[in-house]
């Protein structure tokens, strides 16, 4: 098997998170029951090897405080919003296959983005092509070309948001030159 | 008012929002008119409705360790929604599961359709 060799900077979060569900399923963060949480995570960490996720290098908490903020906002008013187009529309309701392309290329940011629309109540990702990073979002209630041009807005901001606590320090020095033109 | 009824007063609201969310995935269920708009009605409300859900178990159990619990419980349901939902939506765009006249716009089907006639120029029959 051919295994890249994983840093421990690299698979701390990993452990981190182990070692977090472990105490939490047991209900029970004594000191002993985190050292064996850990003992455990080493093992699993080994045993079942996965190929490490490349993330950016940073993480950036005082953006993702407000962003997951305005995350929980946009999906209640987006389930209310289902809500009522189930009720009021049903059968007449029109959507569209909107193609966005993204900035990012990373496969982590790409994935994060999709995840945080698909979460999002309206919109779906259909279909990703990897090559030139375009996700393809089903959006439901999307009757014309300004709506479409909302949801692509919609999705390219989130990804903004995304870049800002996570992406790497070109994609963060990229965007805020193109927030500045 | 002392806390206890507020805790049981919010914990109340939370719980019947979170059932009203529910209750939106089969009225949506029901009435939308094809597979995809479907799955936006069976999936995503979840997401809120179990949120607040186990908000309201949170606040009733009234020990702050169950809170850890219900944590990973949302954050294990938002890692696994968008990747059942894309499956659906997936197959069901493939095998055409879709209502053309429904769809304002469809820029996935131009490129569905290059790639089936390269492939057809390629001199590849499917497999």
């Amino acid at each position: 098997m051919n295994r890249k060799k994983v840093s421990l900077r690299q698979e701390l979060p990993l452990l981190v998170w182990l070692v977090f569900v472990w105490c939490a399923l047991w209900q029970n963060f004594s000191p002993g029951n985190l050292l064996f949480g850990a003992l455990i995570a080493v093992l699993v960490a080994r045993v079942f090897y996965l190929p490490p996720v490349e993330l950016g290098g940073r993480f950036n908490v005082l953006r993702a405080v407000p962003f997951a903020i305005i995350f929980l906002g946009k999906v209640v008013a987006a389930s209310f919003q289902v809500l009522y187009l189930a009720v009021a529309r049903g059968p007449r309701v029109v959507s569209a296959i909107v193609a966005v392309p993204l900035r990012s290329h990373s496969d982590i940011l790409v994935t994060a983005t999709g995840h945080v629309i698909s979460l999002i109540p309206g919109s779906l990702v259909v279909e990703v092509d990897r090559s030139t990073s375009t996700l393809y979002i089903h959006g439901i209630n999307v009757r014309n070309a300004e709506d479409a041009a909302k949801l692509r807005k919609d999705v390219r901001d989130t990804e903004a948001g995304l870049i800002r606590i996570l992406g790497t320090k070109e994609e963060l020095s990229a965007l805020t030159q193109e927030s500045a033109a | 008012m002392n806390p206890e009824t507020v805790i049981d007063a919010v914990s109340a609201v939370f719980m019947v929002t979170g059932a009203l969310m529910s209750l939106a995935a089969a009225i949506g269920l029901l009435r939308f008119p094809d597979l995809m708009s479907r799955m936006h009605a069976a999936t995503k409300p979840q997401v809120l409705g179990l949120f607040l859900l186990l908000t309201a178990l949170g606040l009733q159990m009234r020990t702050w360790w169950v809170w850890p619990v219900l944590l990973v419980a949302w954050l294990f349901q938002l890692l696994t929604v968008p990747v059942s939902a894309h499956m659906v939506g997936r197959a069901g765009y493939r095998t055409k599961h879709l209502h053309p006249e429904l769809l304002s716009a469809d820029e996935l089907e131009a490129v569905v359709q290059q790639a089936a006639a390269k492939r057809r120029a390629d001199g590849d029959t499917g497999r």
